[in-house]
């Protein structure tokens, strides 16, 4: 990418809480600041529970934002907005979920269900013009015209989500949401939609956050990728640069943790194993919320929370192995 | 290595909506002492039916038993009564799933739950049940047994409901242990703990594990041999060396060859094309036919023979035989010195 890039979205110090109960709040986005860039494939990793879906989720809308802003094209998403900018700006950004099944009307046929957004966006003049989009939409994705008048229950795991993204790209919108949208499928299958991604996004320019807990496959896809841990930003870097020189020790053990389809390597590997598991986001661990099963963290790490910073080009970590101001107390 | 189990021929198959489902087609595999055999492949292909059968859990009807035998410590499962069954359950050969909260009793503490087979199959008293339940709580690594023991498992957290199953499977000290798909549901930082802990137990009671997974990565890393399942069939197996790196079947290198390889730059992946069979209505021949780019006239109506490519690889397929053109495997499943960092 050049370094004429465009900022399609800026994220800054975005939070989402839920209230629990009266006395409790839980803290799933809670202060996570990137921009993403026209174009390119923002990558975001973490373990179940880490926050991504609500992350992508407040992005789009669909959530409010407890605190911070999302800038969409340098609009604020979540500013007040008329019944038509608000049409709008769902055109231009759309969702698609890890459970292609949850989200496809049951009782719509295939063709009804593309056709959907084409219909509240009026974007078909008439009936044979819309005919004719979902049958061009069918064939992007790699099904055919028959296929439009069948029910979702008649197709595969993978054919839904070959559904489910002709429905999104429907409306012809600028950036997409794709959360976990390869986790529910078999490898070979899941081969074939990330195939169809990559190939959408050239031929339509289409910019995607990709979420997905599996770091190979989000590796492959991301020209940069985000890793989350408990609600924070734990490190940003490009997808070879992350993989090649992890900072953020949180990044090292989960890359280490995948096992590798080479027995040769597994067999010799040494492994960074983290202890335990994730605390609860309602009493999140103070200072770093990772220290609890760093093998890194000293008495700093529970007092002051790092600061995300730009320790190398384009590479960001919060952690203070790092910052030159804790040199001394994290050399212990 | 003596053989522990002998599955030959095994045939099973579910009657839905008339139609049979042919689930588990004819398959023959065994399983040595102290190893762990890995059985791979897409979902819907047979795996979990084939270990239900290993322990008569394959709910019949709709299930039936076509053919084929289970032999076991030199007797054949499949004969057994179900009284028969209930003392191997558990003593002798022991499962734990995917999912953890589908197994685990909820109304019942987690100490409850590992005494019930100690008392029923080692006759410990109540008291001499609970102890041993704490030893096994500290030896899956699940901290505080003590206090553990008492709680009921939505008390605990994924990973240590996986813990405690294993911790109940192991109880009796069973010969053979099988784990469909037991780290699926987890993150990887507690997938890589499960693997881990279950090669530890293995090493330290010599149980012999059956591991159902459709990861590569895991099978690498936790087998040592692979047994590759399609459309009800096993089409190859072989050691897990001989599966990786010298596979023969293009099922196998299509799945390989699907996988991203986090050392590679962005290259298209080489996706298998189509969908897996209709097991109500498998192809006659090969079941992987219809996607194989390899396929051949004789692929759609006969089922080829097993080659035998080494005294551990056997593989079924037609490009094998002596009239078939010679085909290379692709680049793209080509496995070997995948750089590490991190
Ligand atoms: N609607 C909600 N109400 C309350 N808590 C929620 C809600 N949605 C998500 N959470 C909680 O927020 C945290 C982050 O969830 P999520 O964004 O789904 O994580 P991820 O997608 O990374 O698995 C979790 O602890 C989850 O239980
Ligand atoms: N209880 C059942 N009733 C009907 N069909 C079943 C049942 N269990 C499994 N099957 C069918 O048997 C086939 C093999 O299933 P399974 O062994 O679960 O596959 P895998 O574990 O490899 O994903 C599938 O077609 C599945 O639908
Ligand atoms: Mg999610
Ligand atoms: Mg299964």
């Amino acid at each position: 990418m050049a370094e004429t890039r465009e900022k399609l979205l800026e994220i800054k110090n975005l939070k989402k809480h839920f209230r629990i109960d009266r006395k409790h709040t839980l803290r799933a986005v809670d202060g996570i600041s990137f921009d993403i860039y026209r174009g390119e494939t923002f990558g975001l990793v973490g373990e179940s529970g880490c926050g991504k879906s609500t992350a992508g989720r407040t992005i789009l809308r669909l959530y409010d934002a407890s605190d911070g802003e999302v800038k969409f094209h340098g609009e604020n998403v979540h500013a007040r907005k008329s019944k038509k900018e608000l049409k709008s700006f769902t055109r231009s950004m759309q969702m698609i979920f890890q459970d292609p099944y949850a989200s496809l009307n049951p009782r719509m046929t295939v063709k009804d269900i593309i056709a959907e957004g084409i219909d509240i966006h009026g974007l078909a003049k008439n009936k044979k013009e819309r005919t004719e989009r979902v049958n061009s939409l069918l064939k992007t994705v790699g099904l055919n015209t028959e296929h439009g008048n069948r029910y979702p229950h008649e197709f595969s795991g993978g054919q839904r989500q070959r559904i489910g993204i002709a429905r999104a790209l429907a409306v012809d919108p600028d950036f997409i949401v794709a959360d976990e949208p390869i986790s529910a499928l078999d490898v070979s299958i899941q081969a074939q939609v990330v195939n169809l991604l990559k190939r959408l996004q050239k031929d339509h320019g289409l910019t995607y956050l990709f979420i997905a807990h599996d770091l190979s496959m989000v590796k492959h896809i991301s020209d940069r990728v985000g890793v989350m841990y408990l609600g924070n930003m734990a490190e940003i870097a490009t997808s070879k640069e992350l993989y090649e020189n992890p900072m953020h020790p949180y990044t090292q053990a989960l890359l280490s943790a995948i096992p590798l389809a080479d027995p040769e390597v597994e067999r010799t590997r040494e492994r960074i194993i983290v202890e335990g598991d994730v605390p609860s986001p309602i009493s999140p661990p103070s200072g770093c919320r990772f220290r609890t099963r760093c093998p890194f963290a000293t008495d700093i790490c529970a007092k002051v929370v790092p600061e995300f910073q730009e320790y190398k080009k384009e590479h960001w970590v919060a952690c203070h192995l790092y910052d030159e101001r804790y040199a001394d107390q994290m050399k212990q | 290595m003596k053989k522990l189990l002998e599955v030959k021929d095994l045939s099973i198959s579910f009657d839905t909506y008339g139609a049979e489902v042919q689930a588990v087609r004819n398959i023959s595999f065994h399983l040595d002492e102290k190893e762990t055999l890995a059985i791979v492949g897409e979902s819907g292909s047979g795996k979990s039916v084939t270990a239900q059968s290993l322990m008569r859990l394959v709910p019949m009807p709709p299930g039936k038993f076509v053919g084929g035998s289970i032999i076991f410590d030199g007797e054949d499962i499949t004969q057994k009564s179900e009284k028969q069954m209930e003392s191997i359950r558990g003593k002798d050969i022991s499962m734990i799933f995917q999912d953890p909260m589908t197994s685990l009793n909820p109304t019942m503490t987690v100490g409850k739950q590992i005494a019930e087979g100690l008392i029923k199959h080692q006759n410990l008293s109540k008291k001499a049940a609970h102890d041993r339940g704490v030893e096994l709580l500290k030896l899956v690594g699940i901290p505080n047994p003590e206090a553990r023991i008492k709680q009921y498992p939505h008390q605990y957290s994924g990973g240590m409901r996986q813990r405690a199953m294993i911790a109940i499977a192991l109880a009796c000290n069973p010969k053979i242990l099988i784990a469909d798909e037991p780290t699926t549901a987890l993150d990887v930082t507690i997938q890589a703990q499960i693997l881990d802990l279950m090669r530890e137990l293995q090493d330290k009671t010599g149980t012999a594990i059956i591991l159902i997974t459709h990861d590569l990565g895991v099978v690498a890393n936790a087998a040592s041999r692979v047994a590759v399942m399609y459309g009800g069939k096993i089409v190859e197996t072989g050691t897990v060396d001989e599966i990786f790196y010298n596979p023969k079947h293009p099922y196998t290198w299509g799945l390989l060859g699907s996988m991203p390889k986090l050392d590679a730059e962005g290259e298209e992946l080489q996706a298998i094309p189509g969908s897996p069979p209709d097991l109500a209505d498998p192809p006659k021949g090969c079941p992987f036919v219809t996607r194989c780019p390899y396929a051949m006239k004789v692929c759609e109506q006969h089922m080829p023979d097993y080659k035998e490519l080494s005294s551990t690889q056997k593989t079924a397929c037609w490009l094998l035989d002596e009239r078939a053109p010679d085909v290379e495997p692709p680049e793209s499943a080509i496995v070997g010195g995948t750089e590490v960092h991190g």
